[in-house]
């Protein structure tokens, strides 16, 4: 029905409104209302194909089982056969072999590796994110791509470049021998092998969240007199902190896992200079199977707790780069 | 009216300087020093920067080059162009290609049905895709074998058809699937979330089929991820020790890749010959480091962004 | 606590941001710096905040050269169009930072919070998260913030730009009132000229980089100095002429300036002078009559639309050139000329801005000081 304010409020689903204008001739447009359709007039309902739903649910099994299956078979089919193989002689035996020495020293290792990686990471990391970020030199964009290098780079190359470089005939190899310091085959080139494969973990989570949230606060607070050091500390890292602790994660789980480059530059002293990985091969060749795959199931718990811990810290820092995508 | 409170001039090339102050006489211009920013803080974490790049890449990638080419050139050429260096080089690069032509696909499906097929346990599925990142690659190498080896049950049913799983190429190509899994996936995901569903419901509506919609309008846009996906997992297959060292078996020009050749060289005490494999694999390596930033960098000037 | 700036000038690869600008903010007065986007206003904020340093030019804050001081020591407060609140800290912590910076002890820091927060009229929330605050909340944040350290002069780059249009004006009036109280000099960076008339004691207008013109909000109004300040503050039709040999044609019609326009037209009298004019006209300075005017140069045109906005009128109009002009009227007198569409009226121009370009060199001085 028109009303006199020139808008109409329509009958059934939606509201029709029109609106007046001052025309020359002061005629006021009308349209005519509407009508209910006749039955006859109706559309007829979508007829209810059985074939074609039955199709469709095939279909969709297809197209979701397949992936799943995939994944299946690749991903949890081993992991949860190396867990019977580990158990196959008992749970006793399961223990004896994860607190053997040779176990208890190789996770020891393994943390110490870790460790040395995760803080020389970080710190480097983090300037080197800062200045891919925020300084403007020439050659900043080569820098992207190098950072990415060590994640190319295969294990035993690595090695090999640890090995010629401090080794006996190495770069450095003599000079540091004189002095009393052995580096190859012994945990200082594990160590700088393990820091090297994990170079990119920190810098590559941190670059993203530091180019969302841009440099506004950080000018803001220039403008209220806070020293580079003092924005840098109470500005910067703050915003970045769950970039830097998944960066963290990662770098720890690329760690725990570092073979090939240990394995070479390791000497392989049992008790001595074994990380977890290499007293599982050391297991292996030695036809120790149950033992081998005992070790290698605590290290893939590890593995799955510190991705657990991935998945937390990524939802966290996720928000941080949504929130600053948002305020921007 | 009132003329405005200073004179202006109309010039004829129609710029007018209006002001109410200018320069005042005797005040030069003055250009600004070099640099007024904090120097120390700048200078310490550039040289933490110039560390990083020459002490831990710059510096071992040239020792490696170096001892490469130490007994000349030709000692070079012979390493890599002999039966057992070719035949591994080969190999590797094979089965780096196979695995991603079917990470390509997999990795694209399994993406798709993540983003598109609600079903119970999604996002445990969704976590358990970087698995791969977390396990080390000896334990991957471990489980592969426990499953499918020999002496599994899936082994004897393999042997019992005359196929080889383990210790075969085919063993080669499931290793490095299961280690680049998360690559091609966790590049399209992205792009599939960003994707505008109205695209998809209006070729519904207009009668299409879901394959029909995938392909021609979900697939386009998934291109750059694929390709980035895929890059990256053959460029991370290329290097890959731990898990086929275990799997493969080693066999000199049966399932020996380039990897296990370079250790096998190190070990029997020829560092020039290891060196040389390595400096072919480094090239390698970092060709296909800067085709995937070119194309990053591509992407993002097409968006707007840097 | 005033601030200057001379001939500064910078570049940002090729592009030239900033051309030579100078200006005075005088103790205790709010300057606007007015202009389209890409103008260069928020390039000179920066400058004078230190942000960016300029490549040829000098400023000074308070009578001290601070032009190559870093922005952490120029003593400035700086409100940016997008807050730029520190997201990791509450409100009293954001506002504390610049005291914190300055190792302020905490009891008088306590007590400057408080004072601002009221001063800005948030109290209570110096326990919330920046995420938890409205738009206008957080701008006010930013400026008790901005404010807490005392600084010698506040700088604002488009603070209400990101906001809504209520928000915007509420703000406005409030940032009026807060600007009575605490009589802060004050530089605001806008692209809303009613924002810039509402809040300033001074308009600097700039375009392309360069100052157009300076002055109060009414000087600006009411004479432009050049074309664009005509164009771009307020509304305007723009018409087009030429003066040659003493004759003086606007949109192909003779006219003739002496008296019946408020601009003066000295050069036209003159006759010897030669010029390409573009002439600006407000929509409530065009008469408009049934029949050809008397009293000066009428010139003719097409009635082609007539609308009521509230109680104006306004019509457009279409000149034998095919310009179409705008003119607001009020219902009275449309009435009583009784303009319909389609109808041919006259129209007179009262108090054009006249701007003389392509001046050819004549024996009289070359500058035509038409105002």
């Amino acid at each position: 029905m028109a009303s006199p304010s020139g808008s109409v409020a329509g009958s059934g689903g939606g509201s029709i409104v029109v609106v007046w204008s001052a025309t020359d001739s002061g005629a006021i447009p009308t349209s005519a209302p509407p009508r209910l359709l006749a039955p006859s007039e109706r559309p007829s309902p979508r007829p209810r194909a059985g074939a074609r739903t039955w199709q469709r649910w095939v279909g969709r099994a297809f197209v979701l089982g397949v992936p799943l299956a995939y994944l299946a078979v690749l991903l949890v089919g081993p992991l949860l056969a190396v867990v019977a193989g580990a158990f196959a002689d008992g749970a006793g035996a399961f223990l004896g072999a994860v607190t053997s020495r040779w176990a208890l020293h190789g996770f020891a290792m393994t943390a110490l590796m870790s460790g040395v990686a995760i803080v020389f990471n970080t710190v480097f990391g983090v300037a080197i994110a800062w200045t891919i970020c925020r300084d403007r030199f020439p050659g900043r964009a080569a820098l992207g791509g190098l950072v990415d290098l060590p994640f190319a780079v295969s294990p035993v190359v690595v090695g090999l470049m640890a090995m010629l470089l401090f080794g006996r005939q190495g770069w450095f190899g003599p000079a540091l021998a004189a002095r009393g310091i052995r580096v190859l085959f012994a945990w200082p080139a594990m160590a700088l092998v393990t820091t090297f494969v994990s170079l990119p973990c920190v810098v590559r989570e941190v670059t993203p969240v530091l180019e969302a949230i841009g440099v506004n606060e950080e000018e803001a607070a220039r403008t209220l007199g806070a020293s580079r050091a003092q924005t840098f500390w109470r500005v910067v890292l703050p915003n970045i902190r769950w970039g830097i602790l998944y960066g963290i994660a990662l770098t720890a789980a690329r760690t725990l896992g570092e073979f090939g480059g240990v394995l070479l530059v390791s000497g392989g002293l049992a008790g001595k200079t074994e990380t977890a990985t290499l007293v599982i091969y050391r297991h292996l060749e030695e036809r120790q199977d149950q033992a081998a795959q005992a070790i290698a199931v605590v290290l893939a718990m590890a593995s799955i707790l510190l991705l657990l811990a991935m998945e937390l810290l990524k939802t966290k820092r996720d928000r941080d780069l949504d929130s600053a995508g948002r305020t921007r | 009216m009132t003329p405005p409170t200073s004179t202006f001039v109309v010039t004829p090339g129609g710029a007018s300087v209006g002001g109410s102050q200018s320069a005042r006489p005797g005040s030069e211009p003055r250009r600004r020093p070099r640099s007024t920013e904090p120097r120390l803080g700048r200078l310490v974490v550039r040289s933490m920067v110039v560390i990083y790049l020459g002490l831990f890449i710059a510096l071992p990638v040239g020792a490696v080059v170096r001892m490469g080419f130490r007994k000349g050139l030709s000692a070079f050429g012979a390493a890599i162009v002999n039966p057992d260096t070719l035949s591994a080089l080969g190999l590797t690069v094979q089965t780096s290609l196979a695995m991603a032509l079917i990470n390509a696909v997999m990795g694209t499906w399994i993406a798709y049905v993540l983003a598109r097929v609600p079903f119970p346990g999604r996002r445990l599925v969704n976590a358990l895709i970087d698995l791969p990142f977390a396990i080390p690659t000896l334990v991957t190498g471990v489980m592969l074998v426990v499953l499918f080896g020999p002496q599994s049950g899936v082994g004897i049913w393999f042997d019992g058809h005359h196929l080889r799983l383990m210790y075969a190429r085919p063993g080669i190509v499931l290793a490095l699937l299961f280690v680049t899994l998360p690559f091609v996936v966790r590049a399209v995901q992205p792009l599939l979330l960003d994707l505008d569903t109205g695209q998809e419901e209006a070729a519904a509506i207009l009668g299409a089929s879901p394959w029909r919609i995938f392909r021609q309008i979900i697939l386009p846009s998934l291109w750059p991820g694929i390709r980035t996906g895929t890059l990256l997992s053959f460029s991370r297959a290329l290097g890959e020790f731990g898990s086929i060292v275990i799997v493969s078996g080693n066999i000199p020009r049966r399932t020996l890749t380039a990897a296990v050749l370079i250790y096998g060289e190190i070990e029997s005490g020829h560092p020039e010959a290891a060196a040389a494999v390595s400096t072919l694999l480094l090239a390698l390596a970092f060709t296909l480091i800067v085709v995937v930033e070119s194309f990053h960098r591509k992407a993002q000037a097409g968006h707007g962004i840097a | 606590m005033s601030i200057e700036a001379r001939g500064l000038s910078k570049r940002f690869g090729t592009f030239q941001a900033v051309k030579d600008v100078s200006f005075t903010v005088q103790t205790g007065e709010v300057t606007a710096l007015l202009g389209p986007s890409g103008s260069g206003k928020s390039s000179v904020l920066r400058l004078i905040a230190g942000l960016e340093l300029p490549d040829v030019g000098q400023i000074l804050i308070d009578g001290e050269d601070s032009t190559w001081s870093s922005a952490e020591r120029r003593g400035v407060g700086f409100v940016f169009q997008h807050y730029a609140l520190f997201r990791h800290m509450t409100v009293a912590e954001n506002i504390a930072f610049g005291l914190d910076v300055r190792k302020v002890p905490a009891p008088q820091v306590k007590e400057r919070v408080t004072e601002l927060l009221e001063l800005v009229q948030l109290a209570g929330y110096a326990g919330r998260f920046p995420n938890q605050l409205s738009g206008g909340q957080r701008q006010r944040v930013a400026l008790a913030r901005a404010l807490a350290p005392k600084p010698k002069v506040l700088l604002l780059d488009e603070p209400f730009g990101a906001l809504d249009a209520n928000v915007r004006a509420e703000l406005r009036a409030w940032l009026r009132r807060l600007q009575d109280e605490v009589h802060m000099t004050t530089l605001l960076v806008t692209h809303d000229q009613e924002e810039a008339m509402e809040l300033a004691d001074r308009v600097v207008v700039m375009n392309k980089g360069a100052v157009e013109q300076a002055g109060a909000p009414s000087e600006i109004y009411d004479a432009p100095a050049t074309p664009f300040v005509a164009s771009f503050i307020g509304a305007s039709n723009r018409l087009e002429g030429r003066i040659s040999a003493g004759r003086t044609e606007v949109e192909g019609c003779d006219v003739d300036w002496r008296g019946a326009l408020g601009a003066g037209g000295q050069g036209a009298r003159d006759g010897t002078t030669d010029a390409t004019i573009e002439a600006f006209v407000r929509p409530h300075e065009i008469e408009i009559r049934r029949e050809r005017g008397t009293e000066g140069p009428s010139i003719p045109a097409a009635v082609v639309r007539a609308t009521r906005l509230g109680w104006q009128v306004k019509i457009e109009l279409a000149l034998p050139t095919g310009r179409t002009l705008t003119v607001h009227q009020d219902k009275e007198a449309v009435d009583a000329l009784g303009i319909k569409a389609g109808q041919r009226v006259f129209i007179t121009l009262r108090g054009a801005k006249i701007f003389a370009r392509d001046i050819a060199a004549t024996a009289s001085p070359a500058a035509a000081q038409l105002s």
